[in-house]
């Protein structure tokens, strides 16, 4: 994993401030979608090689949820953003 | 003047002399010595015995490749065991010792290993593995420990500090030598942010023990004029005794600093070494390259060295290596040695020369061996002479050092740390660095371009690169005129043939040529295969020195090119690094944080005994005089709060405030049971589930205004939940206006329990606390008497009639003193998180011992509180699996033992009256148990299949790792008080 993240907010951290949750990429479903919808969400998962996009916290720092994409081979970091302002969020 | 000192030259200060000691001989070096520079000028060639064989064995190298000259330095706590003769400076009171000899250096027992080293082969490791079983314990693995190892380290504790630092810059320099020097100085005029790093204690790399010239001057004229420069540019810095050894991500190295390894005397308020964290836009790695050994009969004598070391000792340290000296070469490099030796006036016995077409010329008088080689040395724990072969004729040799050069490997460890693979040059006959992007960039001899005007040139131009990729303008620099150069061209030579004697390929780890033969034999040629097989490579040098030569072995064994067999993986450290280091300052208390409660001086004063709990200390139980066992203290406790009351500090829960119009919405959807409707000072149990529908944490929710709401934790969970809350506001639902805060460490919080509580609390409160104006579960905030205002919560753990009182942290000990004043009169104690846990068990309170992630509300008895009416909830939809609605699922339970003699343990499990105990016939787990001082007896909360329908069911708790069964009866999980009478009293 990279050395260094840039938070959006903080700027470039050393990745120790920071604490990882997986993949971003599932959305939670709206509370009566159907049972293989949520099994999907809760624990069918990808595991490509390359290009991910990943949930970090800034826990010792601004203490946001922020999406951070990145490479899992090269550990190259594509881009991070704030996650509050990703699309697709459930209602 | 010594010996083997010579008379003059070098860069050592002959004006100040530098006692030491080794094995406990008194000695002396010069400054500018390093302590194998200055054993060596002391006739002292043999320093140590090697890893397998015991075979005696002296300095090779004159640099961080060393593989036998590892002595222990300093003694007791600061005892440094395999520390490197080579690179360890010099310093007066410095002591150091051999080391895996016994029970001398001269005559060591377990040279005895050498006899038998037929036995001690490639592999032999794994073989004694193979049979008979119990041999391995008994007798291998002893045996092999005591004989084998190298230096030991010590139990004191290290008295010295260490610290940590992380440095930016624009372009980090990695060597100072030619190549680094020139980047270094390129970057710095052209106004960038340069650090450089150089593992000696004096900059200069290959220009200290170099004879060419720059600019008509010694080339470290050119050195000092080139440092002086780059010290007083304000943009740079300059890290002596700094060795780079990881390549991390983003362009991060990681280097450590011996601030002051180079004193007997040790100023305490500086660190001895420290760890650089440097975070570099760019890097040129100028780290030269490394001589490689000749693989011939009888190669570790001592007496053997490189032919760059014998070059150096000569050059930078003023000392001679032998008073004859054989140069055995595959190359041009040989012949410089040869002249370095002559211009000092050192005797030359041969050059000994393996190509028979060179167009190399030996200095004037001395004899040249073409197409010659070495086949055996002779000499016990000093080379005497050496046998020479040439077309089938052997010649006895008399000298008493070789200087031996194999060619040249360019030293690209850092470059290959990232998943790199090195790349095989066949026009270099040596691995070169990978392409590894712009961030990192090679020059100098460890590119390959090792002639002295190469590496000046190349390090300056790929500096200037740098600049430019960095938007600046290069600033000139005028190459300096280079002298007479020399050609380092090689005929690679990876084995000598005609070996009478082991010819050793690594010598740290007693690997010969014979060895690697039969792991490739035995199925083990894959590198990586024989590197384990053999050791080869192994232990604190890696294989610097040796690892090529055994990838050509192998090659030629194989039939292949060096190419086809690789190397084995480059990995962080290039050269060991103490654990130190590495802590930092991290050490005892500075290891972690410590949380201390508010009330931890309230908890001292009253004598309490203190338990880590995560990061915190809390106070377990409050012996008083006559009581013996801790058991006594809880008990009493117990029984007092039942009584009378008790004063326990809750204040490690986590709190959190929670504010904004959808503060109630956020609630709703973040606990299983409803809020909304949570009227203003009231309080309510909640249980958080994860969203698979398992309980994550419990807690209270008190309102304390329309949108503003407090929030408690566990202990444990309090960090957890708050993560979590901000995931969910945060990731899930930010449309949602809540705001919160942790304010777990801004109020101190106890809670008064006890059956004269309201008493007690009334005498220190100055509102009413009458049941009418503070009912069960009320929330709200109050006027302690001195006017300070505190929230007041009537919730209990206990089972009993109970109060949390939280006030500021500041005013916490103040607020627990009065009560224990105020509640002296009527037998108030403190009791601690012990009789907190007596209490909740008697009650059927559930903690994480049974909220454990594999339990539902209903598996706890919670089920009534889920809010299924809700429109969503975190765990809400999975919480309806199948699987989580099962009949027969574990459910909680109380036991109760029918043998008063028996207790019970957490992690038992619940066997069917009758059954054999097997996990088979597994009905269930203990959670918790206590003896209950209520019920006199031991009691204990338990999950068991379809508990609830099982009370009055005898079962037998199995305890396995005691051996123990204990029978015992179901029952309701709640033992005390089920109508809850004391609680609403």
């Amino acid at each position: 994993m990279a050395s260094l993240i840039p938070c959006p907010h903080c700027g470039t951290r050393p990745r120790q401030e920071f604490s990882v949750r997986g993949d971003a990429t599932p959305v939670r479903p709206a509370p009566m979608a159907a049972d293989e919808v949520w099994n999907d969400y809760m624990h069918v998962r990808a595991n490509p090689r390359g290009r991910i996009r990943e949930h970090w916290q800034h826990i010792a720092g601004c203490r946001r949820w922020l999406v951070v994409e990145r490479d899992n081979f090269t550990h190259e970091v594509f881009s991070v953003s704030d996650a509050s302002l990703e699309q697709g969020g459930a209602r | 003047m010594t010996a083997f000192r010579l008379a003059a030259g070098g860069l050592v200060d002959r004006s100040q002399t530098v006692p030491f000691s080794f094995d406990g001989a008194r000695l002396s070096g010069h400054a500018g010595d390093t302590l194998a520079s200055a054993l060596l000028a002391n006739d002292r060639l043999l320093v140590g015995r090697s890893f397998k064989y015991h075979r005696p064995r002296g300095i090779v190298t004159a640099g961080p490749a060393e593989p036998n000259a590892l002595v222990t330095v300093g003694s007791g706590a600061r005892r440094d065991p395999n520390t490197k003769a080579t690179v360890a400076e010099l310093y007066d009171g410095l002591t150091a010792t051999s080391q895996n000899r016994w029970p001398s250096l001269s005559w060591d027992i377990g040279a005895v290993n050498n006899l038998m080293s037929r036995f001690l082969s490639a592999g032999f490791y794994y073989k004694t593995f193979m049979w008979p079983a119990a041999f391995w314990e008994k007798v291998y693995e002893p045996l092999i420990r005591h004989a084998a190892g190298l230096g030991r380290t010590d139990l004191p504790r290290d008295p010295d500090g260490y610290e940590k630092s992380w440095a930016h810059c624009d372009l980090l320099v990695v060597g100072s030598g030619p190549a680094g020097l020139a980047a270094a100085l390129v970057a710095a005029r052209s106004g960038l942010r340069v650090i450089l790093a150089e593992q000696d204690f004096a900059l200069g790399g290959a220009l200290l023990s170099e004879t060419t010239r720059l600019d008509g001057e010694p080339p470290v004229v050119f050195a000092r004029r080139v440092i002086e420069e780059l010290q007083a540019n304000p943009n740079v810095t300059l890290l002596a005794r700094t060795t780079v050894f990881g390549w991390y991500d983003d362009n991060v190295f990681g280097a450590v600093e011996r601030v002051q390894k180079h004193s007997a005397v040790v100023d305490a308020a500086r660190p001895v070494e420290r760890l650089w964290r440097i975070v570099a836009k760019h890097a040129v790695l100028a780290t030269g390259a490394e001589e490689r050994p000749l693989v011939f009969g009888g190669n570790d004598r001592p007496g053997v060295m490189t032919a760059s070391a014998v070059s150096a000792y000569a050059n930078r340290f003023g000392v001679a290596v032998g008073k004859s000296v054989a140069v055995f070469t595959n190359g041009s490099s040989g012949y410089r040695t040869a002249r370095d030796l002559t211009s000092q006036g050192i005797e030359i016995a041969a050059v000994i020369d393996t190509r028979t077409n060179a167009a190399d010329t030996a200095p004037d008088g001395v004899r040249l061996i073409r197409g010659g080689s070495v086949v055996d040395t002779k000499g016990r724990q000093r080379l005497r002479a050496i046998v020479t072969d040439r077309g089938g004729f052997e010649e006895l040799l008399a000298c008493d050092a070789v200087a031996m050069s194999g060619g040249w490997s360019p030293v690209i460890h850092l470059a290959c740390q990232r998943g790199g693979k090195p790349v095989w040059s066949e026009a270099l006959q040596a691995f070169m660095a990978p392409e590894v992007g712009a961030g990192l960039v090679i020059a100098g001899a460890a590119a390959g371009h090792y002639r002295l005007s190469e590496c000046v040139e190349d390090g300056a131009r790929k500096a200037s690169a740098v600049v430019e990729a960095l938007g600046h303008s290069v600033a000139g620099f005028d190459r300096p005129a280079v002298g007479e150069e020399v050609d380092p061209s090689f005929t690679a030579l990876w084995h000598v043939p005609g070996a009478k004697s082991k010819a050793f390929v690594d010598f740290q780890n007693d690997v010969h040529t014979k060895d690697l033969g039969l792991a490739v034999r035995e199925g083990f040629g894959h590198v990586e295969h024989a590197k384990r097989y053999t050791t080869g490579g192994m232990a604190t040098d890696q294989g610097k020195l040796g690892n090529i030569n055994a990838i050509g072995i192998l090659a030629a064994m194989r039939g292949v090119s060096p190419a086809d067999v690789g190397t084995t993986t480059f990995r962080p450290f290039y050269t060991p690094v103490s654990f130190g280091a590495l802590a930092g300052t991290s050490v005892d208390e500075h290891a972690m944080p410590t949380r201390r409660s508010p009330l931890h001086g309230w908890a001292a004063r009253n004598g309490a005994v203190f338990i880590d709990a995560g990061l915190w200390y809390r106070s377990s139980w409050f012996p008083k005089e006559g009581e013996k066992t801790w058991r006594d203290s809880v008990d009493r406790e117990v029984r007092t709060v039942r009584e009378n009351a008790g004063l326990c500090d809750v204040s490690t829960l986590g709190k959190i405030e929670v504010f904004g119009p959808d503060a109630a919405e956020f609630l709703n959807r973040l606990y299983c049971n409803p809020v909304l409707k949570l009227p203003i000072g009231k309080a309510r149990y909640g249980l958080m589930l994860r969203e698979d529908g398992m309980v994550y944490d419990d807690g209270t929710v008190s309102r304390l205004g329309e949108a503003h709401f407090l929030v408690t934790t566990t202990t444990a969970m309090a960090g957890g939940v708050l993560s979590h809350m901000e995931f969910a506001t945060q990731v899930l639902w930010p449309d949602l206006r809540v705001r919160f805060l942790s304010v777990s460490d801004q109020w101190a919080q106890m809670s008064i329990a006890g059956p004269k509580a309201r008493t007690i609390l009334q005498a220190v409160v100055e509102d009413d606390l009458s049941d009418a104006a503070v009912p069960f579960l009320a929330a709200r905030e109050v006027r302690l008497k001195g006017n300070l205002k505190a929230r007041l919560f009537r919730i209990s753990f206990s089972g009993e009639l109970a109060y949390e009182l939280a006030v500021p942290a500041g005013h916490g000990e103040a607020a627990a003193d009065a009560l224990m004043r105020a509640g002296q009169p009527h037998g108030l104690c403190a009791y601690g998180v012990e009789a907190l846990n007596v209490l909740r068990i008697e009650k059927g309170h559930v903690t994480h011992a049974e909220l454990d992630g594999r339990v539902t509300p209903d598996d706890a008895g919670l089920g009534r509180m889920m809010g299924s009416a809700k429109h969503d909830f975190i765990g809400k939809r999975l919480s309806t699996r199948f699987g989580l609605t099962a009949a027969d699922r574990a459910q909680l339970v109380g036991l109760k033992a029918l043998e008063a003699d028996k207790d019970f343990r957490a992690g038992a499990h619940l066997l069917k009256d009758g059954a054999k105990p097997s996990t088979l016939n597994d009905q269930g787990w203990v959670s918790s148990a206590c003896f209950s001082p209520t019920l006199g007896g031991h009691i204990a909360l338990a999950f068991l299949k379809s508990g609830r329908e099982r009370y009055g069911e005898k079962i037998v708790v199995w305890d396995q790792l005691r051996g123990v069964e204990t029978m015992a009866e179901v029952c309701n999980p709640v033992f005390v008080d089920p109508e809850n009478r004391k609680l609403m009293a």
